[in-house]
C-alpha cells in the first residue's frame, strides 16, 4: 500500500499550510504522508456500520453559555504579544484585500 | 436569441447579542481597538470556545421566521483558512449539520407573489477587521467572534427586482423578530450574490459570476441589471463566462472584476471538536415560536381587512416592528387608525428623518400621540393647530395640558360663533350683495374676517355651515 499520496498533492496542502517546501523535502514528505495514509487505512479495517459519527469526545449536550458579556480585560497583554502593534492594532505585512468571506 | 437569469443571494446577518458566539467578549467594536477582546477571541492555544445559548436560540427564532426546517443535531465546523483577520486561522461555522434547511420567503414584484426556496441557513462566527496602510495592514480584533447567520437562497430568483424585493422581505422579517438590527449601511447585513444566464430551454445553468461587498439593496439590484446585461453581451458576442468574482462599482453602475477563480476553494472543513454536541428540543422550538411576534405580512392584511387602511398605508407601516408597534398601540389608546397612519408617514417620518433619530430615542409617546389625534378628530384642535401641538408633542408635552395652556382650543360651538358671525355679517353689506349676485369670492372674504375675528381659532367647517345658512335666508 503506497504511492496514493503524489509530490504534487503534498505541494498543494504545503501551500494551503503556507509551507514552502524544497526540492529535497518534498519526497521526504511525500513518503511520510503516505504512510500516514496506511495507518489511517488500518483504522477503517475496523467495522462501524451503524455507528453514529463521533463530533466530539465530550459526553456533554447542550451545555452552553447565558449571554453575558464579560471583559477580561487582556488587552494589553494580548498585544504585547503580538509580533508589532501600531496604536493598538495588530500590524502585518500588507495583504491584498480579497474581501473576507 | 433569448436568456434567462437566474440570481441565489448569501446575505449575512449579525446577531444582537451581549456576548460573542464562542467566548464571553463583549460585541462592540466602536470601541478602543482589540478591548473587546480575549484569548478565545485570538485562538491562544489551550483555550476553549463555549457555545452562547442566545446565539442558537437566535438561529432558531430565524429558522421559525423563514419557514424553514430545523436541524435537531446541527453542529460546527471548521474551515480552514489563514487570513490576519482570524488570528485561529479557521472560523467556526455549520458545514455538513447547519441550523435549518429549506425554508421559503414570500414576495411580491408589481402585485405578482412568488416563493423563493432557502436552501439553507447555518450560524458562524464573523472575522476581525482589517484595515489598509501604505507599507502594513493593521487589524483590529473587536468583530472577532460576532455571531452571524448565513442564509442561502436556492436559485429561484429571475431577475434583479426579485433580488430587491427577496432582500427587503428578509430584512422586514428579521427585524421582525429582533435577533439583529439588520441595517446595511451599518454592516449588520450583508449580501453576496450569484448570477448566471443561460439561452431558454437550456436545462444547465450557465456559468455563475459572484459580486461581493454591496452595502445597499439598489446598489444590489443595479449591479445584477448590469451584470446581467454584461454576460449577454459576452455570450452573444461569442465569448464564453468565466467563473470570477466582481465588485460593484457605484460611481459608474457597472460591475468590475476582482479575480478570477481557479478550481473549488479549499477549506478543509471539518467537525470542531471543542464544542458540545447540541439537542434541540420540542420544548425550546415551541417557547421560542411562541414569543414569535406577529409577522408584517400579518400585521399588512390586519391593517387593510381590519383597520381600513390602503395596502400602500400597510406597506408603509410595517417597514420596522418598532413603527407597526406604535401604530398598534396608538389604536388600541383609541387613535382613528387612518389618522394615526397619516401621523406617522408624514409628521413623525418627517420628524425623524430631519432630526436622524430612531422613535425609541424620541420623547414622542403613544399616549401623547393618541391624546393628539383625539383632540383632532373630536375637533378640539384644527389641523392648522395639530402642528404646534405636535412639536410640543416631540418635546414630551401632553397635548391636552398644552392645548389648554396655550389657549388653542377649536372654537366649535355654535352658540359662541353665531353671535360673531351676525357682527361680521351685520358690519359688511356689501360683501352679502356680493354674494347674493354670484360672486363667490364674497364668501371667503367673510370667512376670512371671521377667522380673523376669532384669531384663528374657529372652527372651519361649523363656520361655513353657519354662514352658508346665514346668507341663504
Amino acid at each position: 500500500m503506497a504511492d496514493r499520496i503524489d509530490k504534487e498533492t503534498v505541494n498543494h496542502v504545503a501551500e494551503l499550510a503556507k509551507l514552502s517546501l524544497t526540492e529535497d523535502q518534498l519526497p521526504y514528505f511525500t513518503g511520510q504522508l503516505d504512510s500516514i495514509m496506511d495507518l489511517v487505512d488500518t483504522l477503517s479495517e475496523v467495522d462501524t456500520d451503524g455507528v453514529e459519527p463521533t463530533y466530539s469526545v465530550t459526553d456533554q449536550i447542550n451545555v452552553m453559555r447565558e449571554d453575558v458579556a464579560q471583559n477580561w480585560g487582556e488587552r494589553d497583554a494580548l498585544l504585547n504579544n503580538a509580533p508589532e502593534v501600531a496604536d493598538g492594532l495588530i500590524r502585518v505585512p500588507t495583504i491584498i484585500d480579497e474581501s473576507e468571506d | 436569441m433569448n436568456f434567462e437569469t437566474t440570481i441565489g443571494l448569501e446575505v449575512h446577518i449579525e446577531l444582537k447579542t451581549n456576548s460573542k458566539i464562542f467566548s464571553p467578549s463583549p460585541v462592540d467594536y466602536g470601541d478602543e481597538p482589540n478591548a473587546n477582546t480575549n484569548v478565545i477571541d485570538w485562538g491562544y492555544p489551550g483555550v476553549l470556545p463555549s457555545t452562547n445559548k442566545q446565539v442558537v436560540a437566535n438561529g432558531i427564532t430565524a429558522a421559525l421566521a423563514l419557514n424553514a426546517e430545523i436541524e435537531r443535531h446541527p453542529h460546527f465546523d471548521r474551515k480552514n483558512y489563514f487570513y490576519p483577520d482570524n488570528p485561529k486561522a479557521y472560523q467556526i461555522t455549520q458545514n455538513d449539520k447547519p441550523d435549518a434547511h429549506d425554508g421559503w420567503l414570500e414576495i411580491e414584484v408589481d402585485g405578482k407573489k412568488k416563493k423563493i426556496g432557502i436552501a439553507e441557513m447555518h450560524i458562524e462566527e464573523d472575522a476581525g477587521k482589517n484595515s489598509h496602510g501604505r507599507n502594513y495592514s493593521y487589524v483590529d480584533l473587536n468583530r472577532q467572534g460576532t455571531p452571524l447567520i448565513e442564509i442561502v437562497s436556492k436559485p429561484e430568483i429571475s431577475t434583479p427586482d426579485e433580488a430587491y424585493a427577496y432582500l427587503e422581505t428578509l430584512r422586514q422579517r428579521i427585524q421582525f423578530t429582533g435577533i439583529s438590527d439588520v441595517k446595511m449601511e451599518e454592516g449588520s447585513m450583508r449580501a453576496d450574490v450569484n448570477i448566471s444566464i443561460r439561452p431558454v430551454g437550456q436545462k444547465e445553468f450557465g456559468q455563475k459570476v459572484e459580486i461581493k461587498n454591496m452595502n445597499s439593496f439598489n446598489y444590489v439590484r443595479k449591479a445584477l441589471a448590469y451584470e446581467q446585461q454584461r454576460q449577454r453581451q459576452v455570450l452573444m458576442s461569442g465569448g464564453k463566462i468565466q467563473q470570477e468574482t466582481r465588485r460593484f462599482d457605484e460611481k459608474n453602475n457597472t460591475t468590475i472584476l476582482m479575480r478570477v477563480k481557479e478550481g473549488a476553494d479549499d477549506y478543509r472543513y471539518f467537525p470542531e471538536p471543542d464544542l458540545p454536541a447540541l439537542d434541540v428540543s420540542d420544548e425550546w422550538i415551541n417557547e421560542l415560536r411562541e414569543s414569535l411576534p406577529e409577522m408584517p405580512n400579518e400585521r399588512k392584511q390586519r391593517y387593510v381587512e381590519k383597520l381600513g387602511l390602503t395596502d400602500y398605508d400597510a406597506m408603509v407601516l410595517t417597514q420596522t416592528k418598532e413603527m407597526s408597534d406604535f401604530f398598534d398601540k396608538l389604536v388600541e389608546l383609541g387613535a382613528d387608525p387612518k389618522i394615526a397612519s397619516n401621523y406617522l408617514q408624514v409628521n413623525v417620518n418627517g420628524y425623524l428623518n430631519e432630526e436622524q433619530v430612531d422613535l425609541a430615542d424620541t420623547k414622542i409617546t403613544p399616549e401623547n400621540l393618541a391624546s393628539m389625534i383625539k383632540l383632532i378628530s373630536d375637533g378640539t384642535i384644527s389641523s392648522k393647530m395639530a402642528k404646534k401641538v405636535f412639536k410640543a408633542v416631540t418635546e414630551g408635552e401632553e397635548p391636552k395640558e398644552f392645548v389648554e395652556k396655550k389657549g388653542l382650543v377649536q372654537l366649535s360651538d355654535p352658540a359662541k360663533l353665531q353671535p360673531i358671525i351676525d357682527e361680521i355679517l351685520a358690519a359688511n353689506p356689501q360683501s352679502i350683495e356680493d354674494f347674493n349676485n354670484g360672486k363667490d369670492r364674497a364668501k371667503g372674504f367673510l370667512v376670512g374676517q371671521i377667522m380673523k375675528q376669532t384669531r384663528g381659532k374657529a372652527n372651519p367647517q361649523v363656520v361655513n355651515e353657519l354662514l352658508m345658512k346665514a346668507l341663504n335666508k
